[in-house]
């Protein structure tokens, strides 16, 4: 895979791991090993530096404990309006007595129940960030939703970050819903302070048959935080999958979002907005997998770029040989802002069955100046007219995410950012 | 002409045609009535030779032929247009090109020589009057963006120019106003002869009066139920097909 | 109209058309790969020693590198030491003019529909043909001539023109550019070359006819074709070789300089033999073709027809250098059986204003692989670069596969860049409505096909575009139905 800088920065990582999961924690190391970080030559991460910049900014590569967090904390990270069941985190470690529960939602520490299949659905051979989560995470989660429960509340995971300078958070939360089960999260992750460290997180969903969920990230890091996400998710027949992935900040961010449609009738849904300002780079990776006939999968990506940020953009979506009657699409706009902003973007289609509609698209443009100037001329002062436009740009995304308190939330962030900044 | 004998058709396992008989003369028009789902359409795609039906007993003679052993485009070049409730869109593909393609098929089959692009271009404009259709209509894609109406002037005058012996309008009033059925019907009463015969399958009797049938069949549950004049077209216009349902419905029951 | 007629017409042959070959005396090198045989080719073409440097120059680097598998192929690997590098029919004494040429080699060439003799040719077309390693014909050199317009073969021009095949040579694909690339520039035997004098507008097209007929022997011409400001050229390729069980490999270089004003336009209609149906033997087609808009207001336009080879590796490009300077890429690309096809184009804009247009249509049928690949990059000074691209599938049947791979890189912010991508299959419903009209469903399918294409197909001048016709249909015929 690539040209393992045979990661002498990382060894740290692997002294003094937990005892939990000893042969996986093996197993995840070995698979590391073999693949190594990903080089520039590797075509996933051509546009995206990753080992150079995790070997140059972070010295002192070692796992970060948790911190302290007051409830106080969580009330000011809360969003204004929500009503839900929050699930409070430190550096990736689960904190039960400033979470809330539920009917039907159960919660245990990955450490008390070490027969729950993490590593099979997020595989470590693919992936060498999930491998070497496998290998280091401290402990983790296991969410499991009842078969049958619809739980109305959604479920906010708080994430909180701080470590010190080039230490590594390896949060891992592996979340099981029963058949017929739905249930919506909200996975925000938010920096304590403005040290540079190393997110590297993976969430696993395995959903029974006529599961219907929901999976909001809302990405809000200081600007030195190297992020690596994997989202992977396995749905059954007669299910529905949705997820948001919004990325506001952050130094560099890669977002690996799997899906792997297991049944007909899935319905696989994937939204996401960057708005990218500094030099933020924002890698968003995802690969919806067709194998049943009858499926649908839905994408749209929008991407506003300012300043040096730099945006990269691979959607892959796979129809295989038996998926036939397949809906696919896929849509990446972007918006380029500045002069030194750049936008790497590849939708890509691999198409084995021919009866099948799929279709992408990408555009790469900029504000209607036309538009600008028609609503200048009708009183409405440039910063604004084009806070308007990009924010009605962003707007397509952000009305597909159903929950009012979550979208009001978002929208805000969105509003001050594109009234003040741009 | 057309000899219908016992025709039973399904799709996928499940029968639409139980027992069809029908017989067409040269010169005659014969109405296919019924209720939504009674086998219409299905009567008119099996006697054009569409795949998806199995015909799973009795036999249809054309002009003294087996028609039902005969492909879909030899059905077509013995004589056999269908004119389609939805006609397809093809993209990149120019109606006059189709036309020439198909007629000099037609020709071939028949023994006549292909036709020239000066000769070509002399009937289509000959035909082009009977059905009041534009040449920029048939130098566009065919039927690709083109409206309701459009698409059926479009296959009453691909049916001017193939010349068939036997038409067969499948619902062709559908989705037409008034002007637009006026000329569709004008096209079809033109291109009647002594030594061809039309089968005009509809769901209401406002076509009937501007085609009018010599005989008019009634079809439910995949028979033919009721047989009459253009009278039992008026009958059925004012009350409705809930009486013959209910003639047939309780004599199967008894 | 009548090129539809023309194709249904033709539409009794079934098999590849052109899988014979000829026996006649060659004069070959002998088999296998090193600086001798490098050496011995440029001897026998009595080369002087720039070339030959030169060459030297691309072997060196051509032994450094690794063979690409990034492309999504699978093929087994050629060994490229078991190959023949030079193979030219013999010619007691080097011709003057069509006249002179062997009249065994002429009736190769009227077998194959092309005659060289200019009396019979309706259309204005000037043909140099390649046979093997050598360029053994070209018609209308002195109408041509009169215009101050060379064409002539690639040897010829070494020879006649050395300081423009010295300043051009190597200026659009550079010897390092890739691993194909750079064994062509050490090996390659001939191929044509052509320059249009400012302001002149080419009169008639000019074309390359390309046929292997040697067995065990690559093919590795090269094209080099210089526009000087303000002039004109329309250019075709057409390509055919002999039914083999082995593959062959065709590893060419075309190379397009387009000064201020000028406009090339150059056509492929590819048709090397795509192996049999069991995906035995065929041509492995790994070509590089790139062109310059290096004056400003250039115009380079890229239309290809990919019916043949077994595998085909091909990315005809444009450098839009010059401001305001436009490129254009239209490409139907058919496979069948087992043939596979990994092709596209990349628009690289790096002047002002420059834009460019993508037009694919990929159609898979048998267990082939088709797949677009393309590259629009816009360079941080490239203001107000345009790119609009559509890039569709047409599948026949369940076991073969479409595939897209568009990369778009923009590192400047007033650039407008659209992508789309469709794909579809043909519908049964099509058919059946053809076959209603008295359309058997061969035909239906030619003629949904050509509708299909039609957008790549009217960019080629008419006699091409029936010939394109022609082997869409015949590339297809027995995928449906």
């Amino acid at each position: 895979m690539s040209t393992l800088t045979k990661s002498t920065f990382v060894s740290g990582l692997f002294e003094a791991l937990p005892n939990t999961f000893p042969s996986l924690r093996q197993m995840g190391k070995e698979n590391f090993y073999v693949q190594g970080f990903p080089s520039l030559k590797d075509e996933e991460y051509k546009f995206t530096p990753i080992a150079k910049k995790l070997e140059t900014s972070l010295t002192n590569f070692s796992s970060a404990n948790p911190v302290i967090i007051s409830a106080e904390q969580i009330n000011k990270a809360v969003p204004a309006g929500f009503e839900g069941v929050v699930l409070a985190f430190s550096n990736g470690k689960y904190l039960p007595e400033l979470s809330t529960s539920v009917e039907g939602l159960t919660v245990n520490f990955l450490s008390k129940n070490e027969s729950t299949p993490i590593g099979s659905i997020a595989k470590a051979e693919n992936d060498p960030f999930i491998a070497l989560n496998q290998a280091t995470f401290t402990d983790g989660l296991c969410i499991s939703i009842e078969k049958k429960k619809e739980i109305t509340l959604p479920i906010l995971l708080l994430q909180f970050h701080q470590a010190k300078e080039g230490q590594v958070i390896s949060p891992r939360i592996w979340i099981e819903a029963g058949d017929f089960a739905k249930a919506s999260f909200i996975d925000y992750s938010i920096s304590l302070d403005d040290a540079p460290y190393f997110v590297n997180k993976v969430v696993e969903i395995k959903g029974g048959i006529h599961t219907d969920l929901t999976y909001h990230s809302l990405q809000e890091e200081n600007n030195q935080v190297i992020q690596v996400n994997a989202l992977v998710t396995d749905i059954q027949q007669d299910s529905q999958f949705t997820s948001t992935q919004i990325t506001l900040s952050g130094d560099l961010v890669r977002n690996n979002l799997t899906l792997n449609l297991l049944g007909s009738n899935a319905v696989g849904n994937m939204f996401g907005i960057y708005l990218l300002n500094g030099k933020t780079h924002v890698d968003n990776h995802t690969n919806v997998d067709h194998t049943f006939p009858h499926a649908e999968s839905n994408e749209l990506y929008k991407g506003i770029l300012a300043d040096q940020s730099r945006g990269v953009f691979n959607g892959k979506i796979f129809v295989r040989q038996a998926a036939q009657k397949t809906n696919a699409f896929q849509q990446n706009n972007n918006i380029l802002l500045s002069e030194d902003a750049i936008i790497n973007t590849k939708p890509q289609l691999e198409i084995w069955a021919d009866d099948v509609k799929c279709s992408h698209g990408c555009t790469v443009g900029q504000l209607d100046e036309e538009a600008l100037f028609y609503l200048q001329a009708r009183g409405i002062d440039k910063t604004t007219a084009r806070g308007l436009l990009l924010y009605a740009f962003a707007g397509e995304v952000l009305e597909k995410i159903e929950l009012e308190s979550l979208r009001t939330f978002i929208t805000t962030k969105i509003q001050e950012r594109l009234g003040s900044k741009f | 002409m057309l000899s219908i004998k016992n025709l039973h058709a399904s799709i996928e396992g499940t029968p639409i045609l139980r027992g069809i008989n029908l017989e067409v003369k040269a010169g005659e028009v014969h109405a296919i009535m019924g209720p939504n789902g009674s086998g219409k359409s299905t009567l008119a795609s099996v006697l054009a030779g569409r795949e998806e039906y199995e015909v799973t007993e009795g036999e249809v003679l054309f002009q003294g032929k087996e028609l039902l052993e005969l492909s879909p485009e030899d059905r077509a070049r013995e004589g056999v247009f269908l004119a389609f409730q939805y006609p397809i869109e093809i993209p990149g593909v120019s109606t006059t090109n189709f036309l020439r393609t198909a007629l000099n098929q037609v020709r071939e089959y028949r023994g006549l020589e292909p036709l020239d692009a000066v000769k070509f271009l002399s009937l289509m404009k000959e035909k082009m009057a009977l059905v009041e259709i534009d040449q920029k209509l048939l130098s566009r894609s065919l039927n690709e963006g083109f409206s309701g109406g459009e698409k059926k002037r479009n296959e009453i005058f691909q049916m001017a120019m193939l010349e068939p012996v036997l038409s067969i309008l499948d619902e062709t009033d559908s989705g037409l106003d008034i002007d637009a059925l006026r000329i569709v019907s004008n096209g079809v009463n033109k291109l009647k002869s002594e030594n061809t015969a039309t089968i005009v399958v509809t769901h209401y009797q406002r076509l009937l009066d501007y085609i009018v049938p010599d005989f008019v069949h009634v079809l439910y549950k995949g028979r033919i139920v009721k047989s009459g004049t253009k009278e039992l077209a008026l009958e059925l216009e004012e009350k409705g097909y809930d009486w013959i349902k209910e003639e047939v419905d309780s004599t199967a029951t008894v | 109209m009548s090129k539809d007629n023309q194709i249904l017409e033709d539409l009794n042959s079934k098999e590849y058309e052109h899988g014979w070959s000829v026996d006649f005396e060659t004069d070959e090198a002998p088999i296998g790969l090193n600086e001798d045989i490098i050496r011995w080719i440029s001897t026998k073409k009595e080369e002087p020693s720039w070339l030959l440097d030169w060459r030297l120059k691309a072997f060196k680097i051509w032994q450094g590198m690794s063979e690409p598998a990034w492309a999504n192929v699978n093929y087994p690997k050629m060994d490229l030491q078991a190959l023949r590098y030079y193979s030219a029919p013999k010619q007691s004494n080097k011709p003057k003019n069509i006249n002179e040429v062997d009249p065994e080699l002429i009736a190769i060439y009227e077998r194959l529909g092309i005659s060289l003799n200019e009396q019979k040719r309706l259309q204005g077309i000037a043909i140099d043909v390649v046979l093997d390693s050598v360029s053994v014909a070209t018609t209308f050199k002195e109408t041509l001539g009169k215009l101050g317009i060379i064409f002539c073969s690639f040897s010829e021009a070494v020879k006649e023109h050395p300081d423009l095949v010295q300043k051009y040579l190597g200026s659009v694909v550079p010897m390092t550019d890739n691993y194909y690339a750079a064994l062509n520039a050490a090996v390659f035997s001939d191929g044509s070359f052509c320059y249009i004098p400012k302001g002149v507008r080419c009169p008639m097209e000019l074309s390359t006819y390309f046929r292997i007929n040697a067995a065990n022997t690559g093919q590795f011409e090269r094209t080099l074709i210089v526009a000087d400001d303000s002039s004109y050229v329309s250019y075709l390729e057409g390509c055919t070789a002999p039914q083999r069980d082995e593959n062959q490999l065709h590893a060419a270089v075309v190379e397009i300089y387009a000064g201020a004003h000028a406009e090339v336009k150059y056509s492929t209609v590819q048709n090397w033999y795509p192996g049999d149906k069991e995906g035995k033997g065929g041509i492995y087609n790994f070509v590089t073709k790139r062109g310059i808009c290096a004056g400003d207001h250039s115009k380079i336009s890229w239309t290809q027809v990919e019916t043949g080879s077994a595998v085909t590796w091909k990315y005809p490009s444009c450098i839009l250098k010059g401001d305001h300077s436009i490129g254009e890429f239209y490409s139907v690309a058919v496979t069948n059986n087992y043939q596979q096809a990994d092709t596209g184009t990349k628009m690289i804009h790096i002047g002002k204003n420059t834009k460019s247009r993508i037009v694919s249509k990929g159609i898979s049928a048998g267990k082939s692989q088709n797949s677009y690949r393309g590259q629009v990059q816009v360079m941080k000074r490239a203001h107000n670069a345009r790119n609009f691209s559509q890039c569709d599938s047409l599948l026949m049947g369940n076991q073969c596969g479409a595939h897209t791979f568009p990369y778009i890189d923009i590192a400047n912010p007033s650039a407008k860049v659209e992508h789309e991508a469709t794909t579809s299959k043909i519908g049964e419903d099509q058919i059946f409505y053809c076959n209603q009209r008295g359309i058997a469903t061969e035909d239906a399918v030619a003629l949904i096909v050509n509708g299909y294409a039609k957008e790549v197909l009217n960019q080629l001048p008419m006699e091409f575009a029936v010939e394109a016709q022609k082997l869409l249909a015949l590339t297809l015929e027995g995928s449906v139905g």
